[in-house]
């Protein structure tokens, strides 16, 4: 019963900051919901048993990025968006598009999960840091290893794109 | 009435993971500022996110959320990368509108 309210809450709000991000002129206000998504996100995270990637959430998604987002909004100074000159490509096939993707995804969810399985709080003890840590350093280590290599790509990627003179 | 299940459907989170990520297909498709589009880009990726830790819980498998944990790291380099190219781009353009951003097209 509280897991549904806990559900009810963090969903809706989810749904409204999400709704937010799309209808804000302003990026700087779609950055703030979009902080406001991925923390209710995290919030059901929590219900679904996944200490680990919840906290990783918040300070991953949260934290880090979010942060880089705003840097970059305040950076190029980015004011309201204009909008004119919209391609008739999207305002034509864009609602209709959206709808049938909707409609496609809700068929296959009903198709695949006639009776859906009741999720309740705390009935997988699996998402713990300790056999997250003992899954990606043991089955994982590969994939996590690579992942560094990635990471250093991508730093160094940035630090040659935004340096002041491309030449 | 049916009776108030003691806990959560997983078809509930499935469903809302479907709702954010076409709301980030809709700002995708409608949104005309390159920031914010990247926004709604990360937004489909929370989305899915939703959905590996929720099969992670149906399957009772710690997979799920090693791979919502690659997804992170992928999505947090992908948005350093990102934003640097952002970066460039107005340096180069002085615009943050995608339509204005259009040199392969000639």
């Amino acid at each position: 019963m509280i897991d549904l309210l806990f559900f009810g809450i963090f969903a809706a709000v989810a749904v409204l900051c999400a709704i937010n991000v799309v209808v804000q002129r302003h990026p700087i206000s779609s950055a703030l919901s979009l902080v406001g998504v991925m923390a209710s996100l995290a919030v059901l995270y929590l219900l679904l048993g996944g200490e680990f990637i919840a906290m990783a959430q918040i300070i991953v998604y949260a934290g880090a990025v979010m942060v880089l987002f705003i840097f970059v909004i305040m950076l190029l100074n980015a004011g309201l968006e204009v909008r004119r000159g919209r391609s008739w490509m999207a305002t034509l096939f864009g609602a209709p598009a959206l709808l049938g993707l909707l409609g496609v995804l809700a068929c296959l969810l009903v198709r695949w999960f006639p009776d859906s399985p009741i999720i309740k709080f705390g009935d997988f003890p699996g998402g713990t840091t300790k056999e997250i840590g003992m899954a990606l350093f043991t089955d994982y280590l590969l994939p996590f290893e690579v992942t560094s290599v990635l990471i250093l790509i991508a730093i160094l990627g940035a630090v040659v794109l935004a340096r002041k003179e491309l030449d | 009435m049916p009776p108030i299940p003691n806990g959560v459907p997983m078809s509930f989170y499935l469903g809302l993971s479907a709702i954010l990520f076409v709301i980030g297909v809709a700002g995708f498709i409608f949104r005309r500022n390159i920031i914010t589009v990247f926004m709604c880009i990360e937004l489909m990726l929370n989305a899915v996110n939703l959905s590996f830790v929720t099969f992670a819980n149906h399957h009772k498998q710690v997979a799920g959320h090693i791979f919502t944990f690659f997804v992170m790291v992928v999505a947090a380099a992908e948005a350093a990368v990102g934003l640097a190219i952002i970066l460039t781009v107005f340096k180069n353009r002085t615009t943050l509108n995608i339509d204005e951003v259009d040199s392969l097209k000639n």
